[in-house]
């Protein structure tokens, strides 16, 4: 837990290694059937690691399905539906799933030619999934000064956490940062500030800057 | 100061900081690295890097070398090419010195670490003596590109592999059905290292002088590789043809000829007829010195890495580190380095290349744009502090069996 009982706020990180299933598949069926059976953190990786190679690159984060559907079947329509699945509307890695699957059955259900599309070997899609660590950091925050100031200096890795996990992983509707500033700090207003961005659609180093841009105007007008 | 706090200056301090905090869950683990030489090569060159560093940041890491004759090693040469996909004959009687061998050094080395960790294909047997060490753990790192290997060979490899506890890849293609547990873990550049490290004015202009090169006569546009058909030096002059036709431009190629290569005469003298009488192309064929590459780099206005065939390519992570405007074949590890229009081009053909190289030219801004993005790319996933992190992870992934590890 981030909470103790002095209502600090100790910021984690989450780090990746990733691992091999030696699975792949080279057309959409493929695909599909091992999207339904690969383990949760399969899901997770290809649907996120995106977001943590190319924090400083992509304010896109095209998931892995809708970028090899785009890039090795060719089929640009049915990659677009999936990059843009609202991957924030989904509490859990398994609904973000079902989604997925819904939306490759819809297409070939419209359009079964898609079918016949095969990746050439070089470009067969590898499934790895992810194992992560999760690990406290040395910084805490006291208040709303300290928690701007860590922000300014943390990991982007550590942001991702709070930021993204925390939703999949407390299958609430809000973020670490949201829920220690509304349920400690009581700064409601920025509590919801903060758990109304979507954080998928910004690249890291933004949205590290978009929300110091939020707590340094909330105190600002707090002084004033 | 301890060398690791030097990282700071390069990927912020919080990232050093969550490396000694790592280190800290290891506490007590010895780990042994082994492979088969002590230099050359890029794993003792890797090896030589990270077991200093992770031994300051607290993880008792040691260093060991098998025992091997020059037939050994002839086996495990052909084993490599074989690995590679290229053809090669390995008779019983080289197998038989494959297994004396590993039985001796199996007998007589001291092992002792509490995470093996073994490198290729060469001291692969060794874990034949995981029985007598209890607790113990095994890794296997394979460093070759295994995504076609001879089918003999892999199947006799892997019976080994497979009484691992992990095997370690470069790449998702190099991925296998296999009982071990596969992790993929990328190589890495040392910001530091004489290759990469900020060089100054004075240590460019000794290579240019030494070279008689003069990068402000031309733009120049650069491959460094050894002379090697899948590196196609060819391809790289006739993309330079079809950019001189619109941009007055000069060429660089530099390549070393590896020692067990045949092969890099008769390319390197491909070069030079398809370089004619250009007086804007240069093809230096030099020994592998690490400061000179780093220059070389350096002055390029453009660096191609037109490949057919790769592994990482670790020159086209050494070139985006310089903040330098790329141009390389999509294959092999190539494209997790560099994302097409984001930190650098990605082509498919000499047409392509070409076409890439001279868009670089004309626009130096946006060229400016994606060498700067490469850096930033380079820096948050292939330098050596990422692949230390990697590795002790990768050891406390050996104690849990868990998808999600709550340290």
């Amino acid at each position: 837990m981030n909470e103790n009982i002095d209502k600090s706020f100790r910021f984690s990180t989450r780090l990746h290694l990733r691992v091999l299933t030696g699975l792949r598949a080279s057309n959409i069926e493929e695909l599909l059937e091992l999207i339904k059976k690969v383990p949760g953190s399969s899901i997770y990786y290809h649907t996120h690691h995106f977001l943590q190679q190319h924090k400083y690159l992509s304010p896109e984060p095209p998931n892995d399905f809708a970028h090899w559907i785009t890039r090795a079947l060719n089929e640009d329509v049915l990659g677009e539906k999936i990059a843009s699945i609202d991957t924030i509307k989904f509490a859990t890695i398994r609904d973000l799933r079902n989604e997925i699957i819904r939306t490759i059955e819809g297409c070939i259900k419209e359009n079964p030619r898609i079918k016949l599309r095969f990746a050439s070997p070089d470009k067969v899609f590898h499934f790895i999934k992810s194992t992560s660590f999760i690990l406290p950091t040395n910084y805490v925050a006291r208040n709303l000064q300290d928690f701007l100031e860590i922000l300014k200096k943390i990991t982007p890795d550590a942001i991702y956490f709070h930021m993204f996990e925390a939703r999949l992983r407390l299958d609430m509707e809000t973020n670490d940062f949201s829920f220690w500033l509304g349920t400690s700090l009581f700064e409601v207003e920025l509590a919801e500030k903060l758990a109304s961005l979507d954080p998928y659609t910004y690249a890291m180093e933004d949205l590290r800057k978009r929300i110091i841009e939020i707590v340094e105007k909330r105190l600002k007008n707090a002084k004033n | 100061m301890q060398r690791i706090n030097r990282y700071e200056q390069v990927v912020g301090k919080s990232k050093v900081d969550e490396l000694k905090m790592l280190a800290g869950y290891l506490e007590g683990k010895v780990i042994q690295h082994i492979n088969s030489t002590s230099t050359g090569g890029g794993v003792a060159e890797i090896l030589s890097k990270i077991a200093p560093l992770m031994q300051e940041l607290g993880v008792n890491t040691q260093w060991d070398v098998i025992k091997g004759t020059p037939d050994f090693f002839d086996v495990t040469k052909s084993i490599h090419n074989a690995l590679h996909g290229k053809e090669a004959i390995i008779t019983s009687e080289m197998w038989d010195v494959f297994n004396d061998v590993s039985s001796m050094n199996i007998r007589e080395m001291n092992l002792y670490g509490d995470i093996m960790f073994i490198h290729d294909p060469q001291p692969i047997a060794l874990i034949k003596r995981r029985s007598r060490m209890k607790n113990s753990k095994w890794i296997w790192r394979c460093h070759v590109d295994v995504s076609a290997p001879d089918k003999d060979v892999w199947g006799f490899l892997e019976k080994f592999v497979n009484k691992y506890d992990a095997a370690v890849f470069s790449s998702a293609h190099f991925a296998h059905k296999m009982k071990a547990r596969q992790v993929l873990i990328s190589p890495s550049i040392d910001p530091f290292s004489d290759k990469n490290r900020e060089l100054t004015q004075k240590e460019i202009d000794v290579v240019l002088n030494k070279y008689k090169l003069d990068p402000q006569r031309k733009p120049l546009i650069c491959q460094i590789s050894r002379y090697d058909a899948l590196k196609d030096p060819v391809g790289v002059i006739e993309a330079y043809k079809l950019v001189k036709k619109y941009v007055d431009c000069q060429l660089l190629l530099v390549g070393n000829r590896a020692t067990d290569d045949p092969e890099g005469d008769k390319i390197y003298k491909q070069v030079l007829e398809a370089k004619g009488d250009d007086p804007d192309i240069t093809a230096l064929m030099v020994e592998d010195i690490p400061s000179e590459i780093n220059a070389f780099q350096r002055v390029s206005d453009v660096i191609v890495q037109k490949s057919i065939r790769e592994g990482f390519a670790l020159t086209v992570s050494e070139a985006l580190w310089k903040g330098k405007p790329v141009v390389a074949s999509n294959v092999g590890g190539i494209p997790l380095q560099v994302k097409h229009k984001y930190s650098g081009m990605l082509c498919h053909t000499i047409e392509g290349a070409a076409f890439s190289i001279k868009q670089l030219l004309n626009a130096p801004e946006y060229a400016r744009r994606l060498g700067e993005n490469g850096r930033e790319h380079i820096r948050q996933n292939f330098l050596l502090t990422r692949h230390i992190k990697e590795y002790m992870l990768l050891f406390l992934s050996l104690y849990s069996d868990k998808d999600v590890v709550t340290l």
